[in-house]
């Protein structure tokens, strides 16, 4: 199949994304942790419910590495439901009946903010791995872009999970004043050694691929199919705790009553992580992989604070709630218990609650009830802290 | 007394906290002021400072039932243990400190008091009284471990590893140099009475005990 003809907005006529564009850093390229600059630069994000009148209501919920800003309405490309349904809607946790939610493609990514397969101005060809390495730091000074865009001075909340969550404790601590509470669920203040071995891993299986063509592969009319998809399979295999995956595929076999004593998928498990794989790539960049993989190893919070992560967090008013899931060996609790303490250590206000579950990283996407209740309740307290009664979303002076 | 009876029951304010010790600590702290409360349990305390009386409030509760269902009420409670937590606070980062009915449960409650000076102005510390002349019955009559409180637990099942009398607890802290600003005893049916010169009769006659300390 050929790669899917995703619009690139710098040119006129491009097919549109649903949900919204907008070019930013147009008088002023952004400054790159890099060293280098970027700019002007699309931002494509979507929004759910009304910003009232003092802009107060409004919650930036940050996706994951594979995510995107497809949050509630249903995808363009796959035509499935948005990713965290569960979390976002009329009477969810994140109720669009009050609070006004927004949800932007990070920089690097590939659903129509600026990522290294849009058109490079100087040359007139996809950028490939001329694209400027980024950071998590540098997704979240574009969404504060966007923000000054849309003339929101500051969030209500920043939810987000796994490299969302990174996202959001780098808005606490990179932008205390302009956001009131984050979220931050399923990650932590570091990529640990072994999750950048997984990505390494993931980048190693796409480079390999003779349609990487060194990255150049859009150029040359190419795409690393099968690298990106055994990358996809790899990072799937970490998403899912040993229990989850026994209780679902076991050693059942697919579609056979024995082993084939050859390599076809005979196991339900196998062929459930092609599947996985296989449409993955229908959707998704292999170098914007490359990108945002590279952005999530370099992300270390406590670096920039002579490994003091407390120093982050000096004399924030931020209200934080942390969530991890039992099961989750990719960002274990303990990771978010480090980011517990450190707040402890400047007296923030702090939550804190480990969720049950046998279903591994991926929980924060799926049907958990106590996550749900947590999160509302937490964004009840803060509602209520904050001055935003029920409803006045709509009768905001 | 009725003189006693007249100043305490406008300490006891808390009349939505079903629990006697917890209305009585809630009387003890400022409106407006920043507390953390260490074992906060369903956060009934906690709840109750943070709406009735404009506190900063924070809690900390080992149980994950517990901390979930305070959070999911929009408590900022952490899950957490007073044993190995407290250590990571800053000095003076609240003006009080609670610990109700937990102390006997924590493996060195001497550092954990030490802990609850060194992070809070104050701390208040509430335990029950295993001097209280019941107690001492049980094991004088019976000849077997007293079982005090609702709880029930067994000896060789409660998690209440260190448990201690008024007495005992007054000298602790004269051990660790704290001053006692205030102690209460409390009866069964929850009539607190300060605590006179040695504390005899309260050790005697009080099931329940509060402590308001400081540093100096």
């Amino acid at each position: 199949m050929a790669t899917p003809d995703l619009p690139n907005v710098d040119g006129a006529g491009a097919a549109k994304l649903p949900g919204f564009q907008v070019e930013l850093a147009r008088d002023m390229p952004m400054q790159l942790d890099s060293g280098e600059t970027i700019g002007p630069f699309t931002m494509a994000y979507t929004t759910c419910g009304t910003l009232n009148a003092d802009k107060s209501n409004a919650i930036l919920v940050c996706h994951a590495l594979t995510g995107d800003q497809y949050v509630l309405e249903s995808h363009p490309l796959t035509g499935k439901p948005g990713w965290w349904g569960l979390m976002v809607g009329p009477g969810k946790p994140l109720d669009t009946d009050r609070y006004f939610v927004l949800c932007v493609n990070v920089l690097g990514g590939c659903m129509g903010s600026t990522g290294p397969r849009d058109i490079n101005p100087e040359t007139g060809e996809p950028w490939g791995l001329d694209f400027p390495v980024i950071t998590i730091g540098d997704m979240v000074r574009a969404q504060a872009l966007l923000l000054d865009h849309l003339g929101i001075d500051k969030l209500f909340s920043a939810v987000g999970g796994s490299m969302g969550a990174m996202q959001v404790l780098e808005w606490a601590a990179i932008f205390p004043d302009r956001v009131f509470s984050v979220v931050p669920i399923a990650g932590a203040a570091r990529h640990s050694a072994q999750n950048i071995a997984f990505h390494e891993v993931g980048r190693q299986a796409i480079m390999a691929d003779p349609d990487w063509r060194k990255g150049n592969y859009l150029k040359e009319g190419a795409t690393p199919k099968g690298g990106l998809s055994v990358a996809r399979m790899a990072a799937h295999i970490t998403y899912l705790s040993e229990t989850a995956l026994h209780r679902k595929f076991g050693r059942k076999l697919q579609a056979r009553d024995a082993v084939s004593f050859g390599f076809d998928a005979d196991f339900q498990v196998e062929s459930y992580l092609r599947h996985q794989g296989s449409t993955f790539v229908e959707r998704f960049d292999a170098n914007s992989y490359l990108y945002i993989t590279r952005a999530m190893d370099y992300f270390d919070l406590a670096s920039e604070h002579d490994g003091n992560l407390a120093g982050a967090f000096e004399a924030t008013d931020v209200r934080f709630c942390i969530i991890s899931f039992t099961s989750d060996w990719l960002f274990p609790t303990e990771e978010s218990r480090e980011v517990v303490r450190a707040l402890n250590a400047v007296a923030a206000n702090v939550s804190f609650v480990e969720i049950e579950t046998d279903k591994g990283h991926d929980a924060f996407l799926l049907d958990e009830p106590e996550f749900y209740q947590t999160v509302s309740g937490f964004i009840e307290g803060a509602a209520e802290h904050r001055g935003l009664g029920a409803n006045r979303g709509q009768d905001a002076k | 007394m009725t003189a006693d009876g007249g100043t305490l029951s406008a300490l006891n304010e808390g009349h939505d906290l079903k629990r006697r010790d917890l209305g009585i600590i809630a009387g003890m702290i400022a409106d407006g002021s920043r507390a953390l409360d260490i074992g906060c349990g369903d956060g009934a305390l906690l709840d109750y400072l943070v709406h009735q009386k404009n506190v900063d409030g924070r809690g900390i509760e080992l149980s994950q039932a517990g901390v979930n269902s305070c959070v999911a009420h929009g408590l900022s409670v952490i899950q957490g243990d007073a044993d190995t937590d407290l250590a990571y606070y800053p000095d003076g980062a609240f003006d009080y400190v609670v610990l109700t009915r937990t102390l006997q449960a924590t493996r060195n409650p001497k550092d954990v008091v030490s802990q609850l000076v060194r992070i809070g102005r104050y701390a208040i510390v509430s335990f029950t009284n295993f001097g209280h002349w019941r107690v001492r019955l049980q094991l004088l009559t019976g000849g077997r471990m007293p079982v005090v409180g609702d709880d029930g637990y067994a000896w060789h099942d409660t998690p209440n590893i260190h448990l201690c009398t008024i007495r005992d607890f007054s000298l602790m802290c004269e051990d660790l140099g704290l001053t006692v600003q205030r102690a209460l005893s409390l009866s069964r049916s929850g009539v607190g009475r300060e605590l006179n010169s040695t504390g005899a009769v309260a050790n005697l006659r009080g099931e329940e005990a509060i402590f308001l300390l400081t540093r100096e």
